[in-house]
């Protein structure tokens, strides 16, 4: 039994002055060199099992939608005469003789709809839809929103007044509503343009709903992300390094763009990634109503608002889309979240 | 107070103005007037009728009047439902949508706090993990998808529910329930994460400290102070059950509001439209007004600027 020492006392314990041995000292050794931001936070993001997972969904339903079509023997406006409104894996009476024939016919995984077209290859466009939808308005909407945020934050006083008042009044329009009004109204003057100067033919290509939707989502979402990047660079400008930086007379783009966007890519990143669910939320419920991406292209919302039709006859026509754009929201919704556990501890309420 | 007051309904006002002339531009920038919308009316018959609703005149007195009717309440004609006015039709229509919001509304936020609450207090049990799972989901799940699916399955399948109109109670559960499952799921994750920090605070120690009883200490402490950020929410929970009753109310055909934005958009009644938003922008802007500065007068902590 040892005996306690008083704590008071002041006799050195004689085994702190011992050798150190061999364990002792590989304790000692720096196992892990310092991690830059983009390491320590990729790290703490592989870690979440949950966001690991939907990283691990959303790309299936990337190559599910991008790749898919390419090898699905059916395109998606292709109206397979005789074989409408068939059940998942159901073949036609047409279809059952060229097999009888001893020809393949590729079977119709989740059926046909009442045109005759194959709900699978539809399923895949309309994903693709959605997908492009998600990360295109997200883009746009990073782009225009840090670049305002930024020059208001970084040039402050007089100008963020003004430039904040106006992001304050976008702020407070009924967002949805005039999203509505937009499409409505933007539809014609669009297809205009497409069809009478050549220079904007490209137009036709992407589809006019398509550009109706990107050209309203980045004109009325970028404020949320004007406002983040706008108080990240209020702070940020403060710092000595940005003190630095104009001491050796660098130019004020020059600041703003390699000093302090750059130092809240962490913040970025989240919002952005945050943002995509909700424009996919958004394109799903214009199409479902009617006025977003034009007929003959599927999107997601209009599969299931065509199946409402027909609920009672065929239900399975509903579930396949509904269960689609949830999951996707939902898998971009996790990684969101991840991202930010990850990277920006700080947004999380 | 005041100054702040005063400056958010500056902003409203502002805010306003803007709506209105955004969907003035845009009624003009829409091809074809009114007025060709069934079969086309002689050359004289448009003169007249344009000249009797002032369409004759240049856009900015056009504009004038437009602005001056507003603020006089009227909306104008609607063209495709004859001899009625958009104000009619808004009225009509605005009684139907406020009753299944409001009860939408209702049960969001009974339903969130039980259950942002229970989660909290079970932190890390079954039930807790259980609340979890849902209301991700729940926030994950576009209203169309839970309307369809509730329909799919209670119409449908059990035949229990009726699929459309407004005539019984019975016809309300499913319209309902599928305009709050997503700001259910939101304020449930809302109050839970507000509960834990409250029930984390020093007041609360002191209170079991003292002795108070459970029921008490959670009405009349915890409660109390996590419901707050529930209230802030309360503004885009009504912006989202606006947009959910466009989806709602299409699918389950209720003769309300966002029906008739709907069909407004899809007859292409332009008066309709811009009567619809105007008036839905109005009360969108005047309830986030009420509930910001309900806030700020229910929190003493929050200092006004």
């Amino acid at each position: 039994m040892t005996k306690e020492k008083n704590p008071l006392s002041l006799q050195l314990d004689v085994s702190d002055f011992l050798p150190a041995d061999n364990e002792e000292k590989q304790s000692l050794v720096v196992m892990r060199q310092s991690v830059s931001f983009w390491r320590d936070g990729l790290r703490r993001f592989k870690k979440n099992k949950i966001a690991m997972t939907s990283l691990v969904v959303i790309i299936a339903i990337m190559l599910f939608a991008f790749v898919g079509p390419v090898f699905y023997p059916y395109s998606y406006e292709q109206q397979i005469r005789g074989s409408e409104n068939l059940a998942p894996m159901q073949y036609s009476d047409q279809e059952l003789a060229l097999k009888a024939q001893g020809e393949k016919v590729f079977p119709h995984i989740l059926g046909t709809d009442s045109l005759g077209r194959d709900t699978m290859v539809r399923l895949m466009m309309g994903s693709r839809v959605s997908l492009l939808v998600g990360i295109v308005a997200s883009v746009l909407v990073l782009l225009i929103g840090s670049v305002y945020g930024a020059i208001a934050g970084y040039f402050g006083g007089k100008v963020d007044l003004i430039m904040m008042r106006i992001v304050d009044i976008i702020y407070t329009v009924p967002d949805i509503l005039i999203i509505i009004l937009l499409m409505v109204t933007l539809k014609f003057p669009l297809e205009n343009l497409a069809n009478s100067v050549p220079a904007f033919s490209w137009i036709n290509t992407i589809g006019v709903g398509l550009i109706c939707i990107f050209i309203v989502f980045s004109l009325l979402y970028w404020v949320g992300m004007a406002r983040i990047v706008r108080s990240q660079i209020l702070m940020l400008k403060e710092q000595e390094f940005v003190t630095a930086a104009k001491a050796l007379g660098a130019s004020h783009g020059r600041i703003i763009k390699k000093h302090l966007l750059t130092n809240c890519m962490g913040t970025l990143i989240v919002t952005t990634t945050l943002q995509i669910p909700s424009s996919i939320f958004t394109e799903s419920f214009l199409s479902f109503i009617g006025i977003g991406v034009a007929a003959p292209m599927p999107s997601l919302g209009s599969m299931a608002s065509q199946a409402i039709s027909g609920i009672s006859s065929y239900p399975y026509r509903l579930l396949a889309p509904a269960i689609m754009i949830s999951l996707i929201i939902l898998s971009f919704n996790l990684i969101g979240d991840g991202l930010r556990d990850a990277f920006d501890p700080k947004l999380k309420d | 107070m005041g100054k702040y007051i005063v400056k958010r309904i500056l902003l409203a006002i502002v805010t306003l103005w803007l709506v209105a002339t955004i969907t003035f531009i845009l009624m003009n920038m829409v091809p074809g007037g009114p007025f060709l919308a069934e079969k086309a009316p002689s050359e004289a018959t448009l003169k007249a009728l344009n000249e009797k609703y002032g369409l004759d005149k240049p856009l900015i007195v056009q504009y004038k009047n437009y602005l001056t009717r507003l603020l006089g309440g009227d909306m104008g004609p609607s063209l495709k439902q004859r001899g009625r006015t958009v104000n009619q039709i808004i009225s009509t229509g605005f009684k139907v949508s406020a009753k299944v919001g409001g009860i939408s509304v209702l049960v969001a936020v009974i339903v969130g706090v039980t259950l942002g609450s229970i989660a909290a207090m079970n932190r890390g049990k079954w039930i807790d993990n259980v609340i979890i799972v849902i209301t991700t989901c729940g926030i994950a799940v576009p209203s169309f998808v839970v309307s369809t699916v509730l329909m799919l399955i209670f119409s449908v399948k059990l035949k229990l529910l009726p699929t459309y109109g407004l005539s019984s109670p019975l016809h309300y559960i499913m319209p309902v329930l599928a305009l709050s499952f997503y700001p259910t799921s939101y304020i449930t994750r809302l109050m839970r994460s507000s509960m834990l920090e409250v029930l984390g605070q020093d007041y609360m120690r002191t209170a079991r400290a003292k002795g108070l009883s459970q029921f008490k200490m959670l009405f009349k402490h915890a409660l109390r102070n996590a419901i707050l950020p529930v209230v802030t929410y309360l503004g885009p929970l009504l912006a989202y059950t606006l947009t959910g009753s466009f989806v709602v109310e299409k699918i389950f055909t209720i003769p309300g509001l966002g029906n008739d934005f709907i069909s407004s958009i899809t007859n292409r009644d332009y008066m309709l439209i811009m009567g619809t938003t105007i008036f839905l922008a109005a009360l969108l802007i005047t309830m986030n007004l009420v509930v910001d500065i309900a806030y700020k007068l229910i929190d003493p902590r929050i200092k006004l600027k």
